[in-house]
Formats: structure tokens, sequence, C-alpha cells
């Protein structure tokens, strides 16, 4: 198929940026969409031109390095798919796709369609861990048993992979199911209640201190989240907050 | 220089416990006047990092990634093995070390892996206490599943994303050092080289993937802890930048590269559809404890299938060839690894191959569903259910184990595979080779320790599933921040490394003058042309089967590439940029070095031993045929050319574990 | 405490308890005027306890008033917060694709109800404060009618279309509001799954009854008239 793609171009954090046309042929339906755009770059790059930058790394959905804006949505039309695992054939022949960076105060562009994502690594720093030694001199792992209903909703918790769809979607920008994610998967085990009230008091007040939105409970989050995260682990954090202040 | 691989005196079960008593310590105050520079963050980096800032020296990180939370350890699916025995069934510390030794085709050295299986029940329980929500039992007790190779359920998991699980937990055990400011994290960083001072390692060049800056990182110890090699091939089940760089480039300073040809090909991979794809996506091991793996049995069927004229689900059972429960009917579909690729392979060169491509062969749920379905009704106590019922409930139950696996396949292939059998192919997912490291993982450089899948490992010639978790973890947790503190125990008084030394110049200058040359080269080929021209070469004859005069062809192609890429590489922009052609070039570059030196390898390894196997050694019904006089590492020196490597042998005694042919009939 | 109410998620807490006590007033106040069609005599009678009563007068309305006033200037406060969020807005934004219309436009449909309280205030409250604070008369009587003025002040305002159509605008936007507005306070709150399906059903009929209630109210008086 023959498309016109629509990319947002920016030299570096300090540019301006624009939006600019291209036209790729040829492209099989097979294709993954980072492999559409490594088919223009190898273009771009033949004829003496910059190639545009974007994040990427293991093209199978699980490192979270991909993240584009795809015709108005985070990682594209396709649900439950990260970019990389977005197929061409969700598109048809002569389509114009228009692709943008995440737009978030909060993660600014560093070029074309990389941005920067450490205000996520930050607020984790705030408390998003276990304070437990690394010796392994811990209590043999079955010491504790865990219903197979709390470990399971903390590995749902869990599976976020920090790619920034959730802020990059909400109208508000807001990293509350990112943060929500990691405040539940360590409050439903017994290993993450101990430090529970520091840690989710300590991560929303990074949070808020990064400029992230405030939630308004849209629920856009959910629907592009590649994980499929719940918004129950907002609601869960909202409660963890209110717990750790009474 | 003779090799020294340090192993302690005294029997396997007490060298571990008896060296960590008699090895020197650092004393908590000396600790923070010690940096350490730690290169990739992924189970191994992560964990080493940690654990070493717990400690209290002063971590330095690098990541070439956005975050250490991508690197590509998070790729792993099935699971993490460790000796745990909660199964009961008959699981042990010297089980595990037997089966890896077995599975690695006896080329891996005792001591290493008998300390493996010792910490391994030390790993679920650190990763427990840190938050990891691995699978459990209604009972609240932790599950098991069972591997490739191996005759116990042993394999902890969290659903199909146990590497994820465990990189993230390593990750929150960074992020609780990095708060401290025990960890100094560098993101978007690539090692470009190290540094030596006085024989030593005393640091890095690093630049900066945003700005383009070099920048010089003085250390007490440079560990390397980058990962595999595997996107040698261009086509591998690794992250698309994942390399070889920080392993190469210690390797050109005196670190001996080990064993470069043992190489891992996947049996469970999602075949390849074009010449576009950019990388092999890999299914978990796991798979196969629920699904057949065929091919039809007779020729015009495959013809059929191709054309599509005949569905897989037309074929009855006797017109199918379940190839592994035919040739090894002890383990059937859960043979190790290398077996089952170079089953698969053998259907597909005799022409079974049931894709377009040739290169495909099935994974069937079919039974399983029957097998779960008739189990759940008896369950849920329903009389005479129907087939559609009975398939209808297995599936739910395979759903539940892996449905994101079927997922992925499903976008990808646009197949439904719960209504049509799965097709595989066999891609390179690990590498077994690395730097030559001693019993501390240290390399021959002193002060440089290689970790992680970026050592030569201690998984002999090929790995067993869910062994590369393990590894990853226990070198960076358990036994790294034991041994480095012998070597560091003697730095207390050296203080600060200083970077202005004539040494990190000299470094500098020759990673400023290299990607100076990239950027004003203005060549006609692209970065990716040369990588997907090594790949091909790697892949026809560096692949699942080698022979004599594939690789001596592969040599000389390889060279001539490698001066075609010196000449004719183009990388467009500039160098003070985010630029990431300049990054990749220097990554390639690499790749086609090593890539000479990995079928050099090959090429002198004159028998077949795991993921190596060469076509003139096999037995008659086409095993691999072991050599009892290559039974030793092979340790490359660096010369100049790859062709100029020297090669040391480290000769490899079984002492605890008799030496057989290596059967899973 | 008061860092709570400072954070993000304190900010959707107290949003969500303004927004509790305003949808119980809502339900109270329909229940009132249903009254207004249902039995005049009995209107006035509850409309003169609620006017004079000192408990509602100086307790309740003051509360109801600062209620209000916190929704609509934490409602402006986020907002402008949220967007500066996102300095350089998408070109392209396909918000239909996983969101409701009201979920994002809650502030416009609050801007709608915020300009109808102010016509409302000008037809009911302020007469009211009026007579009852400025005049000093608690009778609850007017000159001319019989029994208490309440229910004949209500049908004489409901006379004008103009006014009714405005009525009936503002309260179809308010419906939309609570479409989003009673199970989003509900989640702020923190809560759960479990609950979720009965709560969404509960907020969807609560979000037709009212504005519904409002509207057939205003209709009845103006089309009976």
């Amino acid at each position: 198929m023959n498309l016109t793609l629509k990319i947002w171009r920016q030299v570096d954090a300090n540019d301006k940026g624009k939006m600019v046309d291209y036209k790729v042929t040829e492209i099989s339906e097979s294709m993954s969409f980072l492999e559409m755009m490594d088919v223009l770059n190898e273009q771009l790059v033949n004829a003496g031109d910059q190639p545009v930058a974007f994040d990427h790394d293991c093209r199978e959905g699980i490192c979270g390095m991909c993240s584009m804006y795809i015709n108005g949505e985070a990682h594209g039309p396709d649900r439950g798919v990260t970019t990389c695992q977005l197929h061409m054939r969700m598109f048809k022949d002569g389509d114009t796709i228009t692709i943008e960076p995440w737009r978030a105060a909060a993660f600014p562009v560093i070029k074309d369609l990389v941005v920067n994502r450490s205000a996520f690594d930050r607020i984790q720093h705030a408390g998003g861990y276990i304070s437990v030694n690394t010796s392994g001199n811990t209590q043999d792992a079955n010491s504790i048993p865990i219903s197979k209903h709390a470990a399971d909703q903390a590995m749902d918790a869990a599976t976020c992979i920090g790619c920034g769809a959730c802020v990059a979607t909400c109208k508000n920008s807001s990293a509350m199911l990112f943060v929500g994610a990691k405040v539940s998967q360590y409050a439903l085990l017994p290993q993450g209640q101990i430090e529970a009230a520091d840690r989710v008091q300590n991560m929303v007040a990074q949070m808020d201190l990064e400029g992230f939105g405030n939630c308004t409970n849209t629920g856009a989050c959910e629907v592009e989240c590649p994980k499929g995260i719940s918004l129950d682990n907002i609601a869960r954090m909202n409660r963890e907050l209110m717990k750790a202040n009474i | 220089m003779a090799l020294d691989s340090k192993i302690p005196k005294g029997p396997i079960k007490d060298k571990w416990t008896d060296y960590k008593n008699h090895i020197n310590l650092v004393n908590p105050a000396n600790k923070r006047h010690i940096d350490v520079i730690v290169v990739g963050t992924g189970l191994a980096g992560g964990s080493a990092s940690a654990t070493l800032a717990e400690l209290g020296y002063n971590v330095k990180s690098f990541a070439y990634q956005d975050s250490p939370r991508r690197a590509h350890s998070i790729a792993a699916q099935g699971g993490i093995n460790a000796a745990k025995n909660y199964q009961g069934d008959g699981d042990s510390t010297f089980r595990l070390f037997y089966d890896t030794v077995k599975g690695g085709d006896y080329r891996s050295r005792e001591a290493n892996v008998y300390r493996l299986a010792e910490v391994s029940a030390n790993i679920i329980d650190q990763c427990v206490a840190q938050g990891v929500p691995f699978a459990r039992d209604y009972g609240g007790l932790l599950d098991n599943r069972s591997f490739g190779g191996v005759l116990v359920s042993r394999t902890f998991y969290a659903k199909g994303q146990t590497g994820q699980q465990l990189l993230l937990g390593a990750y929150s055990a960074m992020n609780r050092q990095i708060a401290r400011g025990k960890i100094e994290m560098f993101n978007r960083h690539e090692m470009l080289d190290v540094v030596i001072v006085d024989g030593k390692a005393r640091g890095i060049i690093a630049r900066n993937l945003v700005t383009g800056e070099i920048e010089r990182h003085s250390a007490h110890a440079v560990v390397i802890a980058s990962g595999g090699y595997g996107n040698v091939y261009f086509l591998s089940t690794n992250a698309m930048g994942s390399n070889v760089t920080a392993g190469w480039k210690v390797h050109k300073k005196g670190a001996f590269f080990a064993n470069p040809c043992y190489t891992q090909i996947h049996p469970t991979c999602i075949p390849r559809s074009g010449d576009y794809q950019s990388k092999l996506t890999l299914m978990s091991e796991s798979l196969r404890n629920d699904g057949r793996i065929w091919v039809p049995k007779s020729l015009e069927d495959v013809k059929a299938i191709r054309e599509g004229s005949k569905k897989p689900t037309d074929l009855t059972q006797d017109e199918r060839d379940y190839f592994l429960e035919r040739r090894y009917p002890a383990f059937g579909n859960l043979v190790p690894r290398d077996v089952a690729s170079r089953a698969a392979k053998e259907r597909c060169d005799a022409g079974y191959g049931v894709n377009a491509t040739g290169e495909a062969v099935y994974l069937d749920f079919a039974s399983s569903f029957e097998r779960y379905g008739k189990e759940q009704a008896k369950i849920h106590n329903l009389e005479n259910p129907s087939t559609a019922k009975i398939k209808e409930l297995g599936q739910e139950i395979v759903k539940a184990k892996y449905g994101n696996l079927f997922q992925m396949y499903e976008k990808i292939i646009d197949q439904n595979p719960y209504e049509t059998p799965m097709m595989i192919y066999p891609a390179v997912h690990y590498t077994m080779g690395g730097v030559w490291v001693d019993y501390n993982l240290m390399t021959t450089i002193p002060g440089c320790y290689a970790i992680g899948e970026a050592n030569f490992s201690e998984h002999g010639a090929n790995r067993l599933g869910a062994s590369a978790l393990m590894q990853g973890l226990a070198d960076g947790y358990f036994v790294l921040p034991y041994t480095i503190g012998d070597y560091l125990a003697d730095d207390i008084r050296t203080g600060k490394i200083s970077t202005n030394s004539p040494e990190f110049e000299a470094a500098e200058k020759e990673v400023s003058e290299r990607i100076e040359f990239f950027i004003n080269n203005k060549g006609t080929h692209s970065v990716d042309y040369y990588h997907k021209k090594l790949g091909k070469i790697m892949w026809d004859k560096c692949g699942m089967s080698r022979n004599e005069e594939g690789l001596k062809n592969a040599i000389e192609e390889i060279s001539a590439l490698r001066n075609d890429f010196w000449k004719n590489v183009n990388v467009p922009g500039t160098a003070t940029e985010y630029n990431e052609q300049l990054a990749k070039a220097g990554r390639v570059a690499d790749f086609l070095e090593l890539g000479e030196l990995f079928a050099k390898d090959a090429l002198q390894r004159e028998e077949s031993a795991g993921g190596h196997f060469r076509e003139e050694h096999q037995t008659e019904d086409g095993e691999a045929k072991r050599r009892k006089e290559f039974q030793y590492v092979s340790a490359w020196e660096y010369k100049g050319e790859p062709k100029d490597a020297v090669l040391h042998k480290e000769e490899l005694a079984y002492e605890n574990i008799e030496v057989k042919e290596r059967s899973y009939k | 405490m008061s860092g709570f109410f400072k954070s993000s998620i304190g900010r959707k807490v107290s949003m969500a308890l303004s927004a509790f006590f305003l949808m119980f007033f809502l339900l109270q106040h329909l229940s009132i005027n249903i009254l207004s069609v249902l039995s005049p005599e009995t209107f006035n009678e509850v409309s003169h306890f609620m006017g004079t009563n000192p408990l509602v007068q100086f307790v309740l309305q003051p509360v109801l008033i600062f209620a209000v006033v916190f929704h609509f200037v934490m409602g402006f406060v986020l907002e402008l917060r949220n967007s500066s969020a996102r300095k350089i807005s998408y070109a392209k934004n396909n918000g239909a694709g996983n969101s409701t219309w009201m979920s994002r436009n809650m502030i416009w449909s609050g801007i709608t109800i915020l300009a109808f309280i102010g016509l409302h205030f000008i037809d009911f409250w302020f007469p009211e404060i009026n007579t009852k604070f400025i005049q000093g008369d608690w009778s609850g009587t007017m000159e001319g009618i019989q029994g208490f003025r309440y229910h004949e002040e209500l049908v004489h305002k409901f006379i004008n279309p103009a006014r009714v159509a405005a009525y009936v605008v503002a309260f179809v936007l308010l419906g939309l509001h609570l479409a989003h507005g009673f199970t989003s306070a509900f989640q702020s709150m923190g809560g759960t799954a479990g609950r979720k399906k009965t709560l969404q059903t509960i907020g969807k009929v609560y979000s037709i009854i009212i504005p519904a209630g409002f509207i057939f109210i205003a209709l009845y008086h103006h089309f009976k008239h």
C-alpha cells in the first residue's frame, strides 16, 4: 500500500518543530508500524536526509520504549498493543497517517518523536520499591502465603511497561494510571504494606511536582493502555492516600 | 598468558561457602571511597548495581535506553529456575547442577554451575521480598511449571512476563539506591571504550546519546553487564539496540573472548514474513508444555497446505508427524532448545515446512484443549459434555496460561491460534559465549568483570530454559558483590581515580576519531545495509548447522564486508546530536569484527556440542557428536584482526558428573 | 491533612465530596419541586418550612453556597492546571476513540450550569433574600394571594417560553455533567470494581431522572398555564 505520513519534526528540545509530509510506497500489510518507519528512514538516509528519530527497542511490546501518537491515539488505532505491535493491516492504501510525539509538559521532546520520560523514573525513586536489603538473607519465599487473588491483582498492576501512553492520552496529561499501578502492586502484597503510607504519599507528591495534570476519570488511559491496566488502580491509590492521611 | 580459572579447592558443595569465608572484605567505611562502574541495567547489571550500592560502594550505572527498566531482560517470558523443591518432585541443588551441566552438553565449568544452583533458591526469596508477584496456587504458595530438558517442575513464573517482573524488582532495588544517592544513573549513555591504567580497568569512555558529548568516567572497577550478541545475525529475538560493543571493547583491550560460536537458536519463534522484517518474536518455551509440534507426513499434504487447498486441521492424526515425540519419546516436545530447533530445521530442510517460505512447523494445542476440557468438565460435574463444550472449557484454561502469547501471535500473523495450529520456526535468541571470566567473574583485565549473558557463562554449549534469569540475578545479587570485594580490598587507599591521565586522554581521542570518521565518510550505503548483509552470512553459514566450507567462506565474506563498510558506510547527521544511525554504525562495526571471530571459533571447534552443530560431526541418526578432545573453553586473545586472534584453552574437568552421551530419547 | 487537600488526589477527593453534597441537594430539590405538580398545598408548606427553618437557612444554606462556590472554583483551578500540563496540543486527537464526550467536557457543561445558576438566582434566590433578609418578611405570604406565595411564584416564572427554553438547555447539560460526574465522584473516593456495575446503573438512572424531572416540571407549568 502507499501512504502519506504527516510527522512531527523537531531538531532538538529548543527547536519549535513542525509537521512534515512524507510519502512511502509498497508497504506490506504484515509490517509492523515501526518497520514501516524503518522503510521511511532508509529512504531518507539514502536521499541524504535526516531520518526520523523515534524511541524503540524490544519491538515485542514489553520494553515500553516506543511511543507514538498515531492518528490521534497513543500507540495508534489498535487496542492492547504498543506501536511496535501495531500492524499495517490496520491501515488502508492511500491513508494519511498523522504521527506525533507524546505531548505533555512533563515529557519534553528530545528530538522528533523522542520524548524524555525521566519524570516516571523520579516518581519511582520517590517510593517505587520495598526497602529490603538485597543480601538474599530474607525469609523463605513461601513463609508468607499470599492469596492467589491478591497475587493475580498485583501482577495485573505490575504489568505496566512505563511507556507513558496513559499520560499522552489523558486530556489532562495525568500520570495517575502509572502511579496507581505501582502503588497498587505493592499495596496488594503483604511485603509492600509495611511502607504503604509513606510510599503513596511520596510518590503522589513527586508526581505532582513533575507537572502532570489531575485525573478527571475520563477512563481514556485504561482504553489506550497497551497492557490494559485497570482504572481500579487509580481508585486504589486514592484510597491508599486517604488511608495514609487518616 | 596461561588461563587461571581460580576455582577454589575442596568438595564441590563446600567450594563457594569456604571461598566466601576466606576472601578479603572491604570495611563499610572504606567502601564509601570506592567507585564501581556497571555497564548495563538488565537483570545482571541492575541487581549488581543495587547490591553494590547497598553494600556502600559508589556506583555509576549506564544504560543506552531511557530508563534502566527497559533493558532486554524485560522480554524474558517463561520463568526462572530455582532448586526449591516446593513440588516435592525430587529436585535438589545437585539435580539443578546436573541438569544444567548436561543441558550445556558438558561444556561448562562445574564449580560455577554448582554455585549457581546453590544460590538459585535465594533468588526466589529475594524477589518475593521485593514484591515480585510470582504466580501462586489457591493455597497462596508459589506455583511452578516445567521447562525443557528437565524432569522436575522448578520454574517460577509471573504470567508470561517473568523477565519483566524480575527486572522491575531489580529496578526497584536500584531506585532505592538512586534515591539514596548511592547509584548515579546515566540513561541514554553508551559505553564506547574501557580505560586501562597501570594494567587495571579504571574507567570508561561513554557517549551521551542525546547530546553526543563524549564523557570520561573513572572507577576502581568496571563491570560489563551488557548482554549477548545475538544481533550479529541482524534478525534475532534481541532488542534492536542490543549489541556487543561493551564486551568487544574490553576484548580489544585485553579481555579474552570465549566460545563465541555457542549460540542458542530458540525453537518457538514466530516465522519471518518478509525482507523488511526488523526482528523476530519469541514465544515462551512454556508453550511446549501444552503444544505438540508436527509437520505433515506426506509432501503432498505440505504442498496442499502451502497452496491453501488444505488446512492443517483437515489432516488426521495419522497424517501428522509429531517428529519430536517420534524421535525423543522420553522428553517428547520438552527436549532442550538446541535439539528441538535442529529437529525442526531437519524437517524443513527435507521439504516439510508448512508456510510459503518453507520455514515453519506447527505447534498444535488441540489435544490440550481436549485434555483440559475433559478435566474441567469433571470438575464442573458436566455429564456427557459436547465436543464443542470440552474444547471451550479447555481453551479457557489454555487462555489463562498463555493468553498473552496467543494474542501476540494473532496480532502478528493474523490467524487465530485457538482455531488453527500456530506456526513456529527457530530464531537466534541467546549467546552462551562471551567475555571469558574466572570464578570471581573477573575477565583477563584486572578490575574488569563481566556478568550475565555478557560473560561466557555457566550454560556451556546450550542453555536450558529459565536459566538465563537465574544466572543474571545470581551473578548480580549474590556472586559479584562478594568476589569484587576481594579485588577492591587492595584499593582502599587508592583514592579517586583521575580522568585527566594520558590513558583517558588516549581512549577518548580514539573514540572521538572513530565518530568523526563515521560522520565525515559520506559513503554510499546505510548502516542497515551492512548489518543485513552480515546477518545473512551469519544465518546461512554460522546458523543452526555449520560446516567447514561454509565457515571458511563466512570468514572471507565477513572480512570483505568489513573492508567495504569502512570505505562506503553512510552515516547522516552530526556527532553532536541525538543520532541513532551514528550509534548503530559503531555497534555494527563491532559486530563485523565479532562475526569473523565467531566463524573462526566455529571452524576451530571440530565437534558438535549444544548450540554448535558441525555437520561433519553427527551420529548416524543426526544427533550432535561431542569429541573428548574439545572438552575445553576456547578463549580468544585479540591481536589486531579477528583472523589473528590467538586461542587459549581452559580444560574442563568433570569430577562430580560423569560425562555421557547427552540423550533425551 | 492540609497537605492532603493540596495534593492532586486530595483535590479530586474534595471535588467528589462537594459533588456528593450537591447531588444530594439536587435530589432533595427535585423531590420538593415535584410536589408543585402533585400537590400545590404540600409544596407550599414544605417550601415555607425550608424557607424559614433556621437549621436550613443558617446551616444548610451556607454549606450549600460554599459547596457550589467551592465546586466551581476548584473545577476552574483544576482545569487551568490540567491545561498547563500539556503546552502543545495534538494536531490530531481522537478523543472519542477512548472516552465519552461528557467526561472530556465537564468544564463546558459546568460553565453552562454556572450560567444557569446565575439565572436561577435572579429568578428565585435574590428575590427570596430580598424579601426575607432585607425587607424582613418571613411570613411566606404575598398580597393578593391566599395562603403561601411559593407555588404562585413558581408558576409565574414558567410563563416566558425563552426562560423555559433556557432551563431545558441547562438541565440537559446538567444531565450530561451528572452522567460522568456521578460515577467519577465515586471513583475519586476510591470506589472499586465490585460495585462499579451497580454504581454505573444508578449513575445513569440518576443523571436521567434529575434533569428529566426538572424539565418536566418546567414544561408542565408552562403548558398548564
